[in-house]
C-alpha cells in the first residue's frame, strides 16, 4: 500500500502533464484547421532541400 | 482573443515558458486578420493547398497566403495596392475558383473563443473522469476501509473542482431556463450533478460504500461532447451564412463633383448619382440620367431576353448591366430598394416556416419532465418503503437521475448532424439552418426554377454550321470588340471552330445598340435586331448586318448546369415529384423540360404565382423543396418547406435559402435528400438506442440496486453506441 503514495501522485502528475500539453494546443490554434494540416505533411515542395 | 484577454492561466506552463514564439505568432495572426480573405469551395486535397498558397506567394506585393482547408478560406497578408480581384484572377489562371469575402463581416472571433472555451471544459473534464475511474476500478474491485475512503478522498478533490469549472455551461442554462420558469434538458442535468456529487461527499465523509464521482464527471464529459458537436454544426451555419454575406461586397461608384469614388452602398442616399460599368450589377434603384445600355434582368424576373434602356428609364438593384456605362440618379438605395423590400416579403414566409421544432426538442419536451417525475417518485416511494431514510432515498433519487441524465439523447442528435453536415460539406453543400436537414428528409415535392438554376444563365451559340464562314468571320471580329455576354459566347464558340476573325477596322461599340465597323469599305453592324432593321423573335439572338446584305440572325441557348439531368433523374427515381416554374417565356421553358424529363412544368410565373403556387402544395399536403437562384424565387424558397440556391444566385435569395450549393453542379441536391434521409433515421435510431438502455437501468436504479458500476457501464455503453451508430452515416 505504501507505494500508492508514490502511484497516485505520479499518475495525477502525467495526467496532468497531458492535460496541460492539449491545453497549449487550443491556446496556439493548432485546432483551428484540423484537415488542412493533416494534409499539409503531404505537401513534396521541401522534400529535396530545406525549407529556406 | 484568449490571450489578449489577460493573464496566462497557470494551467498552461507551456506557453509561459514561450513568450516570444506566441508574441510573434500573435502578431502574424493580427496581420492576416487585417488583410484580404478568399473563399475556395473547390479545394480539397494537398495538391490544391499547396498549389493556391504557392500561387498566390509568387505574386508580387503578397507577403504571405494560408490556405484554411477546414473552413475552405485563403488568408492572404499583402500590401494595400493588391485588390481581392487579382489574386481571385491569379487563382482562375490555375484552375481555382475563389470569391472575394468581406472581412468585416466574418465575425468569428466570438465563437471562435466559445468553441475553445467548451473544448477546453471538456478537456479538464476528460482528464478527471480518467483519473476518478482509475481510482474508482480499484474500488469496484474490492478496495476496502481505509483505502477505499482515500480513493473516495482522492475523487471527490479532483470531482468537485472539475464539476464546478466543466459544468458551468449547464449550471448557466439551467438557471436561464429556471428563471424562464421552464424545464429545459439541462435542470435534471445540473441537478443530477449537485445531487450526485452532494450525496457522494456526505457518503465520502460518512466513510460510506457508494460515491458517485466517477458517474457525475463522466455524466459532466460526455453532456459536454454533444455541446461541443452541437456548437460546431451551429456554428458552422453561422459562418456559412456569414460567408454568404460576405460574398457580396456592396460597394458603388459615386459620383460627386465630377469625380469618381468608390463607396459603401450603406451611405448613397437618393438623389445622388452612381456610375454602373458595363458588367456591374446595378446597386440602386434609380432613373438612368445618362447613357444607353442594356439590362439583364434574369436574376429578379427570370427573363433570358436583355432589356434595352435609355435615359429617363427605371432600374433596380440586382440587375446586370451589359453593354455601356450608365449614371443612375438614385431613387431608393439600402433598405429602401426594391431588393431589400422583397426581404420583408421573405420575414413573413420565412416565420411560418421557424415554427417547425426539430426532433431533438420534441423529445426534450416530452423527456424532461419525466426524469423529473421519475427521480422525485423513487425518493418518495424509498421514504415510506424504509421508513423514512433519507440517506437512502436521496441515494436511490440520485442514482435515477445520474443514470436517467439524457447523456446518450444529448449525443443522439449533435452526432448525427456533424457526421452529415460534413459529408455535405464536402460534396459542396453549405447548411445554413441547424434543422434543414431534418426538414429536407421529409419532403415529397421538388420545384426547380429555370434560368441560373437548371440553366447557367450563361447563353451559348448555337446552329453556327447554318452560317457562311464569311458571315462568321466578320462576327467573330465584331463580337471580339465587346464585352457583352452575347457577343462574347458568339466570338467564343466562332474561335472554338478554328475560324479567324475577318480583318474590321474602326471597331465601335455603339451602348445599348451593338458593335459597328468597316469591312471591305463596307460597313458592318452585330447588335440588336431593331438597330439593324430586323424582325426579333422570340428568342435570344444577335442579327449580323453587311452592308447590302440580309440581316443575318445569331441564335444563342441557355447551357444546361452540369448534373442537372442526373439530380433530376435521381429525385424522381426517389420516388419524388418534380416540377419547374419559370419566369421566362413558354417556348424554351417547354424545351428545357422536355430536354430534362420533367413533365409538370409551367412558364411565365411572376414571383408571387410562384409562392403561391409552393403554398397551394403546402396546403395540400406536400412538403415542398425549392430550389432558385433568383430575386423571382425569393419568395417561394422562403415559402417551401426547405430551398437550396447555388452560390452564384443573387444574395436575396441565398439568404431566404436553408442550404446553397457552392459548386456548379447540381447533382449534390440529390444526394444531399438522400444523406439527409439516412441522418433522420439515424438520429431515430439513436433515440430509440438510448430510451432502450433507460428501459433496463431505470428499473435496477428504482429498485435500489444500481451501483456506480452499473452507472458508468450504462452511461459509457449507451453514448459510445450512439456515436458509432451516427458515424455509419454515408
Amino acid at each position: 500500500m505504501d507505494t500508492l503514495a508514490i502511484l497516485i501522485p505520479v499518475s495525477l502528475l502525467l495526467g496532468g502533464l497531458g492535460l496541460a500539453a492539449f491545453l497549449w494546443a487550443l491556446r496556439s490554434r493548432q485546432y483551428d484547421d484540423p484537415e488542412g494540416d493533416a494534409r499539409r505533411i503531404l505537401d513534396d515542395q521541401w522534400d529535396h532541400r530545406p525549407k529556406p | 482573443m484568449s490571450l489578449a484577454d489577460g493573464p496566462l492561466p497557470s494551467a498552461c506552463p507551456a506557453c509561459v515558458a514561450l513568450p516570444a514564439t506566441e508574441a510573434l505568432a500573435e502578431s502574424r495572426r493580427r496581420a492576416a486578420a487585417a488583410g484580404l480573405v478568399l473563399s475556395v469551395p473547390g479545394l480539397k486535397d494537398a495538391a490544391g493547398m499547396a498549389l493556391a498558397e504557392r500561387t498566390l506567394a509568387a505574386l508580387p506585393g503578397v507577403t504571405a497566403a494560408r490556405v484554411n482547408l477546414t473552413l475552405k478560406r485563403i488568408g492572404v497578408t499583402a500590401s494595400p495596392d493588391i485588390t481581392p480581384q487579382h489574386l481571385t484572377e491569379a487563382l482562375s489562371r490555375v484552375g481555382i475558383l475563389a470569391l472575394e469575402l468581406d472581412p468585416a463581416l466574418l465575425s468569428t472571433r466570438e465563437s471562435e473563443r466559445r468553441g475553445r472555451d467548451l473544448l477546453m471544459r471538456l478537456g479538464v473534464a476528460g482528464f478527471s473522469m480518467m483519473n476518478i475511474m482509475l481510482l474508482s476500478v480499484a474500488v469496484w474491485s474490492g478496495a476496502e476501509a481505509a483505502t477505499r475512503d482515500l480513493f473516495h478522498w482522492i475523487s471527490a478533490m479532483i470531482a468537485l473542482p472539475t464539476l464546478a469549472f466543466a459544468g458551468q455551461p449547464f449550471f448557466a442554462s439551467a438557471l436561464a431556463s429556471l428563471r424562464a420558469r421552464r424545464l429545459g434538458m439541462d435542470v435534471p442535468i445540473s441537478l443530477a450533478l449537485i445531487l450526485s456529487s452532494a450525496i457522494s461527499l456526505y457518503e465520502t465523509i460518512r466513510g460510506g460504500e457508494h460515491a458517485y464521482f466517477d458517474a457525475a464527471v463522466s455524466l459532466c464529459f460526455f453532456l459536454l461532447i454533444g455541446r461541443y458537436l452541437d456548437f460546431r454544426s451551429r456554428a458552422a451555419a453561422r459562418s456559412a451564412a456569414e460567408e454568404l454575406a460576405a460574398l457580396e461586397v456592396p460597394r458603388a461608384v459615386r459620383l460627386a463633383d465630377g469625380r469618381e469614388q468608390l463607396v459603401p452602398i450603406a451611405d448613397i442616399l437618393p438623389g445622388d448619382l452612381v456610375l454602373v460599368r458595363p458588367g456591374a450589377r446595378m446597386p440602386v434603384d434609380g432613373v438612368v440620367a445618362e447613357g444607353a445600355s442594356e439590362l439583364d434582368r434574369s436574376l429578379l424576373t427570370g427573363e433570358t431576353l436583355p432589356v434595352a434602356v435609355a435615359a429617363g428609364a427605371a432600374t433596380s438593384a440586382g440587375e446586370m448591366n451589359l453593354t455601356g456605362p450608365l449614371t443612375v440618379r438614385v431613387t431608393a438605395a439600402g433598405r429602401e430598394s426594391s431588393l431589400h423590400r422583397m426581404a420583408d416579403l421573405v420575414a413573413i414566409a420565412e416565420s411560418a416556416r421557424n415554427r417547425y421544432m426539430s426532433l431533438a426538442d420534441r423529445m426534450a419536451r416530452r423527456y424532461s419532465p419525466a426524469v423529473h417525475l421519475l427521480a422525485l417518485a423513487s425518493f418518495v416511494g424509498w421514504m415510506i418503503h424504509s421508513g423514512g431514510d433519507v440517506r437512502l432515498a436521496v441515494n436511490v433519487a440520485a442514482a435515477v437521475l445520474i443514470i436517467t441524465c439524457p447523456c446518450a439523447l444529448a449525443l443522439a442528435v449533435p452526432s448525427v448532424v456533424t457526421a452529415a453536415s460534413g459529408r455535405l460539406f464536402r460534396k459542396g453543400l453549405l447548411i445554413k439552418d441547424g434543422t434543414a436537414l431534418e426538414r429536407l428528409a421529409e419532403v415529397d415535392t421538388v420545384v426547380f426554377d429555370k434560368t441560373g438554376t437548371l440553366t447557367l444563365g450563361a447563353p451559348v451559340a448555337a446552329e453556327l454550321d447554318a452560317h457562311r464562314p464569311g458571315d462568321l468571320e466578320i462576327a467573330a471580329a465584331l463580337a471580339a470588340a465587346s464585352s457583352h455576354p452575347l457577343a462574347r459566347a458568339l466570338a467564343e464558340a466562332i474561335a472554338a471552330r478554328g475560324l479567324l476573325p475577318a480583318p474590321v477596322s474602326d471597331l465601335r461599340e455603339r451602348p445599348g445598340y451593338g458593335v459597328e465597323g468597316l469591312w471591305q469599305g463596307r460597313r458592318v453592324r452585330l447588335g440588336r435586331a431593331a438597330w439593324l432593321g430586323a424582325e426579333a423573335g422570340a428568342e435570344t439572338a444577335t442579327w449580323l448586318a453587311v452592308d447590302g446584305q440580309a440581316p443575318v440572325e445569331f441564335r444563342f441557348i441557355d447551357r444546361i448546369r452540369p448534373g442537372a439531368r442526373d439530380a433530376v433523374a435521381a429525385l424522381t427515381a426517389a420516388g419524388l415529384r418534380v416540377r419547374l416554374m419559370s419566369g421566362d417565356a413558354r417556348a424554351p421553358v417547354a424545351a428545357l423540360a422536355a430536354d430534362l424529363g420533367i413533365a409538370d412544368w409551367q412558364a411565365e410565373m411572376l414571383p408571387a404565382d410562384k409562392a403561391a403556387a409552393i403554398t397551394a402544395e403546402t396546403a395540400g399536403g406536400h412538403r415542398v423543396l425549392m430550389v432558385g437562384d433568383g430575386l423571382n424565387d425569393t419568395v417561394a424558397l422562403a415559402a417551401a418547406h426547405v430551398s437550396i440556391s447555388p452560390a452564384s444566385a443573387l444574395d436575396a435569395a441565398r439568404v431566404a435559402s436553408d442550404i446553397v450549393l457552392l459548386g456548379q453542379d447540381l447533382a449534390p441536391i440529390a444526394d444531399a435528400r438522400r444523406i439527409a434521409v439516412t441522418a433522420r433515421r439515424r438520429i431515430k435510431q439513436n433515440f430509440a438506442l438510448s430510451l432502450g438502455y433507460n428501459a433496463v437501468a431505470v428499473p435496477v436504479a428504482l429498485i435500489g440496486l444500481a451501483t456506480p458500476l452499473i452507472a458508468a457501464l450504462a452511461m459509457s455503453t449507451s453514448s459510445l453506441t450512439v456515436t458509432l451508430n451516427a458515424l455509419r452515416l454515408k
